[in-house]
Order: C-alpha cells, then sequence, then structure tokens
C-alpha cells in the first residue's frame, strides 16, 4: 500500500544552490514544464503512463496543458505495450510515462519486446532526486543500468540543462536507422529545476557519433539488379523492415515485385508490407509457415531479403537452410548482416530508399528474366500450393480455432480493421488465417513473444484510430496477462474486442509437449479460469461466449456490432495443433504438414535443446 | 569450412564519447552476447572533444569478429570502430609492474634479468624489487615468466594499448 505513494517535494540545499547560479530570466521554466514543451514540439499526442512519486512535477505540468493527451494505464508494462500498438499503426514514435523503481522495473518487458521488434519508442521513468542516487532511496532502481541491454540507447539526465537537448536526441535516436525503445531516466530535482527551453534543431541534426546509413551503396545496387535478374528460382523474403520504413516501401515492394514477376514470402513482422491477396504471395515462412513459402526458400537459386534478420523462426536448422541459393541483404542494422546466415551480397540501407533504387535501377536497365525458367519454378511452386497446406479437419460439433479465424476475417474483411494478437497458437493461426493486404495493421509481439502483449497494444491502435474496428487475438492464457487494462478500455471507452481462442491449454506448450515431451502436460492446463462474460461484466465491457460453430456466425457479428469493449469467449477444439510446422533443428524441407505427418516428427537431441 | 571456423585473437580499437554508463555499455555487449575479452584498456584521449579510447582484445571465429565490430559500431556513443589485426601493421604495448622478492643470488639474477628486458626499477628494498616493464604481450609475458623461479610475488598489468603504423589517425 505504500508503493507510489507520494514523497515529500525536495527542496534540499543542491537545489537551491542550481537555482541561485541560473539566475532565471522570465523565460525560465520547471524540468517538468520544459518536458511537457519538449514532447509538444516532438509532435507528440499522446502519452501512455501511470503516476507515481518521482514524476509527480510531469503530472502536474500535463494537468496545465491540453495539448498532450495523457492514458492511464493499470499497469506500466501495458504502457509500453500500449505505445507499441500506437507506434506500430501510425510510424509515429510511442510516448511511455513512468515513475521510478517499480514505474521503470514493470517497463522492462514492454522495452525489450520493443527492441526486439524495432519499435520506436522514448520512455520516461522517474528517478529519485540526484542527491540520492545510489543511497537506495525508496523507490530507487538503477534504471539506465536495467534498461541497457534492452535499450536502443538511454539517458540519466543530471542537470535541468541538459534535458531538452537529451528529449530531441532521444527522439531523433528512437525513430532513425533501425527503430527501437529510448529511456530517459528523470530525477526528481532536475524536473523541478528550472532552465530555459532549448527547441528542437530546424534542419536535420547530425548527431556527433551515431549516424545510421540509409543510402545504399550504388555498386552494390548494380550487383544486386544483376543477380536479380539472372535468377532461375528467384525468391523475396521481405520482413518488418519494410513495414518500418513507412507505407511507401511497401507500395515499392510490390511495384519490383509484379516488375519481375517473382515469388514473395513475409516474415510474421512483414505481414502485410505485400498484399495477401496477390497471386505472387506465398504467404508468410517460417516455423509454422506455408509450405510454399518454406520450400521455396529452401529450393531458390537466388534469394532476395529486405528488411529480414534470418531469425532462427525463419530459418530452422541453419546448417540445412536454402543450401543452393545466392543470398542478397538488404538491412538498415549492419549487426543483422552476417549473423546467422552468411550471405553474397549485403546492402546496407533504409528498406524504402533501397526498393527505390532497385526499382529506378530495374526500370533502366530493362534486364530480360529467364521467362521460362520463371515458368518452371511457378509450376514447382504451384504443386506444392496444392497440397493446401492450410486445411485442417472441419467440425460441426466443435469450433476449430482455424474456423473462427477464417469467419472472423470473413466479417471484418471490408471493413477499416486491425489486428492484434497474444502469443502462442492463436497468434500463428492469425497470421496464417487472416489476411493483410496493407501494412501497419497487424501488431504481433514477434522477436520476445510476449504473452499480454495484444491487449494493451490493441488500446494503443484504437487510441490512434478511434473509428477503427481492433481487434486483439487471443488465447485464454495470454489475455490473463494484461487483464486488468479493461479498465483502461472503459476508462477511454476504446472499444477494443478481444477474441479469445479459449482451448484450456497453453496451446503452443501443450503442442510442444505433445511432440517433444510425450505428451506430458506439465502445467500447461488453465486450471481455473475465470469466466470471461462475468470479466467483461465486472470492467463495464461486454462479454458473448460461444461453443457451437453454427452460432459463431452470429457471435462474431454481435461483436462487431457493440460499441463497447468486448470479450468473446470462443470455445475451440483443445486438441487442435497448429500446422504446418518446421519442428526444431529440421529444415525447410522438413516440414510436418499436419497431425498425420507424426512419424517424421522424431526430433533431433540437437533440436530438444533449441525454443 | 576450417578457416571459417578457427579461432583468432583480434584487437580493435574503438572511439567513444567519454559519457557516463559508456563502458558499461562496452562490456555489457560481450558479456550479453557471449564474446570473450582477451584484454581491455580504456581512457581519455581528447579531453577537448572528450572522447575516450578503448582498446579490446578478443577471440573469435571470423564471422563472430565481424559482429563484434558491427554490434560496437552500432551503440550509439561509438565513432568508430577499427579492427587493427586485419587493417594493416600496427604495434601493441603492455605495462607491468613486476614485484620480486629474494636475496642473494637470486636478486642479483633478477636485476641481470630486468637489466635484458630493459625493464626499470622503480622502487627497491633490501630483499625485493619493483620492476616496470613494457612491450608486447609476449615479452611482458616471458619476463614474467622468468621472474616466477627467482621470487615473483606480485604482478598488475594494463592489457594492451595498440594504434596503427604509419601516418594514418584512427
Amino acid at each position: 500500500m505504500f508503493r507510489r505513494a507520494a514523497k515529500p517535494p525536495f527542496c534540499g540545499t543542491f537545489v537551491m544552490k542550481e537555482i541561485a547560479v541560473l539566475k532565471p530570466e522570465e523565460s525560465a521554466t520547471t524540468g517538468a514544464d520544459l518536458l511537457v514543451k519538449a514532447l509538444i514540439d516532438e509532435e507528440v499526442e499522446v502519452v501512455f503512463g501511470y503516476p507515481g512519486g518521482a514524476v509527480l512535477p510531469i503530472y502536474d505540468s500535463l494537468f496545465k496543458q491540453n495539448r498532450l493527451r495523457h492514458i492511464l494505464v493499470r499497469h506500466e508494462q501495458a504502457a509500453v505495450h500500449a505505445a507499441e500498438g500506437y507506434a506500430r499503426s501510425t510510424g509515429k514514435v510511442g510516448v511511455v510515462l513512468v515513475t521510478s523503481g517499480p514505474g521503470a522495473t514493470n517497463a522492462v518487458t514492454g522495452l525489450t519486446d520493443a527492441l526486439m521488434d524495432s519499435i520506436p519508442i522514448v520512455c520516461l521513468t522517474g528517478q529519485v532526486p540526484t542527491h540520492l542516487i545510489g543511497n537506495d532511496a525508496f523507490q530507487e532502481a538503477d534504471t539506465t543500468g536495467i534498461t541497457r541491454p534492452c535499450t536502443k540507447h538511454n539517458y540519466l539526465v543530471k542537470s535541468v540543462s541538459d534535458l531538452a537537448r537529451s528529449v530531441h536526441e532521444a527522439f531523433y535516436v528512437a525513430r532513425s536507422g533501425r527503430p527501437g525503445p529510448v529511456v530517459i531516466d528523470l530525477p526528481k530535482d532536475v524536473l523541478m529545476n528550472k532552465h530555459e527551453y532549448v527547441a528542437p534543431p530546424k534542419v536535420a541534426v547530425t548527431h556527433k557519433s551515431y549516424r545510421p546509413q540509409t543510402q545504399p551503396d550504388p555498386r552494390k545496387i548494380e550487383q544486386a539488379i544483376e543477380m536479380i535478374a539472372n535468377a532461375k528460382r528467384p525468391v523475396f523474403y521481405a520482413g518488418g523492415g519494410i513495414i518500418n520504413s513507412g507505407p511507401k516501401a511497401s507500395k515499392l515492394l510490390t511495384q519490383l515485385v509484379h516488375l519481375t514477376g517473382y515469388p514473395v514470402t513475409n516474415t510474421l513482422m512483414g505481414l502485410g508490407a505485400f498484399p495477401a491477396s496477390d497471386r505472387q504471395f506465398l504467404g508468410m515462412l517460417g516455423m509454422h509457415g506455408t509450405y510454399e513459402a518454406n520450400l521455396a526458400m529452401h529450393g531458390c537459386d537466388v534469394m532476395i531479403n529486405i528488411g529480414a534478420r534470418f531469425d532462427d523462426r525463419i530459418t530452422g536448422n541453419l546448417t540445412k537452410f536454402s543450401p543452393g541459393s545466392k543470398k542478397i541483404h538488404v538491412d538498415i542494422d549492419p549487426s543483422s548482416i552476417n549473423k546467422n546466415v552468411h550471405v553474397d551480397l549485403a546492402i546496407v540501407g533504409d528498406a524504402g530508399i533501397v526498393l527505390e533504387e532497385l526499382l529506378k535501377a530495374w526500370k533502366a536497365k530493362q534486364p530480360k528474366v529467364d521467362q521460362k525458367a520463371l515458368k518452371a519454378w511457378w509450376a514447382e511452386i504451384d504443386g506444392w500450393r496444392g497440397r493446401n497446406c492450410l486445411a485442417y479437419k472441419p467440425s460441426k460439433q466443435v469450433i476449430k480455432p482455424q474456423y473462427a479465424l477464417e469467419r472472423l476475417y470473413h466479417h471484418i474483411k471490408d471493413k477499416d480493421h486491425y489486428i492484434t494478437t497474444e502469443v502462442g497458437q492463436h497468434q500463428m493461426w492469425a497470421a496464417q488465417f487472416l489476411k493483410f493486404e496493407q501494412p501497419n495493421r497487424w501488431m504481433t509481439s514477434g522477436g520476445l513473444g510476449t504473452m499480454g502483449y495484444g491487449f494493451p497494444a490493441a488500446l494503443g491502435v484504437q487510441i490512434a484510430h478511434p473509428e477503427a474496428l481492433v481487434i486483439d487475438v487471443a488465447g485464454e492464457a495470454s489475455i490473463l496477462m494484461n487483464i486488468q487494462e479493461l479498465s483502461t478500455a472503459a476508462q477511454y471507452r476504446l472499444p477494443v474486442k478481444i477474441f479469445v481462442l479459449n482451448n484450456h491449454y497453453m496451446g503452443m506448450v501443450r503442442q510442444w509437449q505433445e511432440l517433444l515431451h510425450g505428451g506430458r502436460y506439465s502445467e500447461s492446463y488453465s486450471e481455473s479460469l475465470p469466466d470471461f462474460v462475468k470479466v467483461a461484466d465486472a470492467f463495464g465491457a461486454r462479454g458473448l461466449r460461444c461453443d457451437d460453430p453454427a452460432k459463431l456466425d452470429d457471435t462474431i457479428k454481435e461483436m462487431i456490432e457493440l460499441k463497447h469493449p468486448v470479450i468473446v469467449d470462443v470455445i475451440v477444439d483443445e486438441k487442435e495443433n497448429c500446422f504446418p510446422m518446421i519442428p526444431s533443428g529440421a529444415a525447410h524441407n522438413e516440414m510436418l504438414l499436419g497431425p498425420d505427418d507424426k512419424q517424421s516428427a522424431k526430433v533431433s537431441e540437437e533440436g530438444m535443446v533449441l525454443v | 569450412m576450417s578457416k571459417d571456423s578457427a579461432i583468432v585473437a583480434h584487437t580493435i580499437s574503438v572511439l567513444v564519447a567519454n559519457e557516463p554508463g559508456i563502458l558499461a555499455r562496452v562490456v555489457g555487449l560481450f558479456s550479453g552476447r557471449g564474446y570473450n575479452i582477451e584484454s581491455l584498456t580504456v581512457a581519455e584521449t581528447n579531453a577537448k572533444e572528450s572522447q575516450s579510447r578503448i582498446t579490446i582484445v578478443t577471440k573469435g571465429t571470423p564471422m563472430i569478429i565481424e559482429q563484434i565490430k558491427a554490434q560496437l559500431d552500432r551503440l550509439v556513443p561509438v565513432y568508430r570502430v577499427r579492427d587493427l589485426t586485419v587493417e594493416g601493421p600496427h604495434i601493441e604495448r603492455e605495462l607491468a609492474l613486476v614485484k620480486v622478492k629474494g636475496v642473494g643470488e637470486k636478486r642479483v639474477e633478477a636485476l641481470r634479468l630486468a637489466d635484458v628486458f630493459r625493464a626499470k626499477v622503480i622502487d627497491a628494498k633490501s630483499d625485493s624489487f619493483v620492476f616496470e616493464v613494457t612491450g608486447n604481450t609476449d615479452k611482458v609475458q616471458t619476463f614474467i615468466g622468468l621472474m616466477e623461479s627467482l621470487g615473483l610475488v606480485d604482478v598488475v598489468r594494463t592489457g594492451i594499448v595498440a594504434m596503427s603504423r604509419g601516418g594514418e589517425a584512427l
């Protein structure tokens, strides 16, 4: 009960001295006011946060203005996820404000999530006054120390004279290059001291040491065109870098793919970078990607990776990964290149700018593609497509999770919609069965795999797009990780829909236990679940339940029509597994297509240690 | 294949902004990603620009070494990363203080060897010496090895500092 209790305002001698030295002029203002001003100058509209003793001066400044909107979450982790949803659906920087100590440590999961998925976030954390730092003061934590490995960069602002500059720099670092989270730790005395405001620089800043490379080397563009044009069995492999580059990059990718006539696959983070309904789209690749996407990756002779990072969910067994291909890798982060997979041509640059250069060079050169070879390649791909790898056994008795998502998509596809997910089977089914035609419509925790991400992220999306239909596809276990945010949804009347695929298990854990641990379902059963309809009711939301395939359409329609936050508890088949699947330690061409494919599911000892 | 998996030592020079936490960032990167640090030295080298120079000796396969350099370069306060081992000839030096305790013939022998290694006596008592020896790692190592049988009691080493040969700055 003492957590976040307000501390008496700090008025030590240090502060007095600082003020005396500064001789504040009329324009001088407190650090907290100055911070708010800096945020407004950075075109921030919304801050997701939770107050506490160390940030009281900032909350006081927020109280006295109406340019910045503050969204009060119910847990700091949710503040970061909400800011991530906001950032990923708008392309802007998401802003978080939390207090010192527990406020900052609670934000760590969100920050790590944003780092792994390259989401631009500026997180303002309160800190105990400078003279108490290191004294184990109340609600003190070494925030810059704790967040150093889970942020792109962080700052401890020790003097109010550094405050505005640090804020502007933080926004620049967060949004430029490979985006990521930046923490600014703000001791309380710094927030209360006075100083003049320093506006952000009008021209593009050149940071003294941080200079991300966005323009590609023109010689490498030439080489890439040569390799792409001479390919017999090419595949484009596009990831989240396209989304981060902005909607224009998706348009350019689509143009380049159409111009070449080559197949394209997207990573989990890249879904929406290329329209899913396009014939040239092979679906998602990777562990639960489509058969055709993975076999195309395995059998290609030229792989064109744009804005993806050869993550282990994508590559499977590295030694057997796409053995016969020349690989081109476009990435804004040089450390992503040759990290997991050795590539033949590395192009460092912004995905959108590189695509623009590639298109320009392609149009200028008008290279002749080997149409005969391409036709044969497409025939092979169509053969793999013919396996219909996402097929499942329909049922009239029980709702199949895949069916639930198919029906969901049917009802939302013509509406302006955004999808977020939690983490697990439902996430993979959502990636497989929902189709993304545009970028910035799909928010999921890809790198860190954070259960509890989807609902707060959906709140952030809904704040940014008040009129849109925002749906969190969830599992019954994941949703409980941030269920308290129903209170936030109620407070701000955010009509987010939580579509729970309730199979009474931590489904992905259960699936791995079935496939790898002899069906010993250790602790993966969702025991003592709450009644989600009543939970919704208790928070002032609406609750619906459906366990009958015949009634599912009506339930989904009702959910969409309700103008409230809604939890839909969809009771689905408990035993359904997510296929296709590349077992751990296996290669792309060793996919399991369905439950009958189990005989080849013998996982190697090496595979067992992988996650 | 064996060429790609051979583990080699590289000496890397890193020019950084001299700001709080920079060393923690560099060291944390190495521990967090499981890289080795054989030796690390750091000090401010340009007070006006507030820049420090870190010299790191690390070991790994060529792919790992490339990763280490890319990861270092990615840190916001890092100006430049140079791999001295691959970028032409360079000089490496380290300094050691070596304390030897003994009397009689051993004491004389220690002093004689110190002379051979151009080690300086920087402290002397009737039964002990502290030698200051500089040179590349091999030389320092050899000198310390020789002192072992002559009453070595304590050693402290600075770790390697390194610089490219010729007129080019980092």
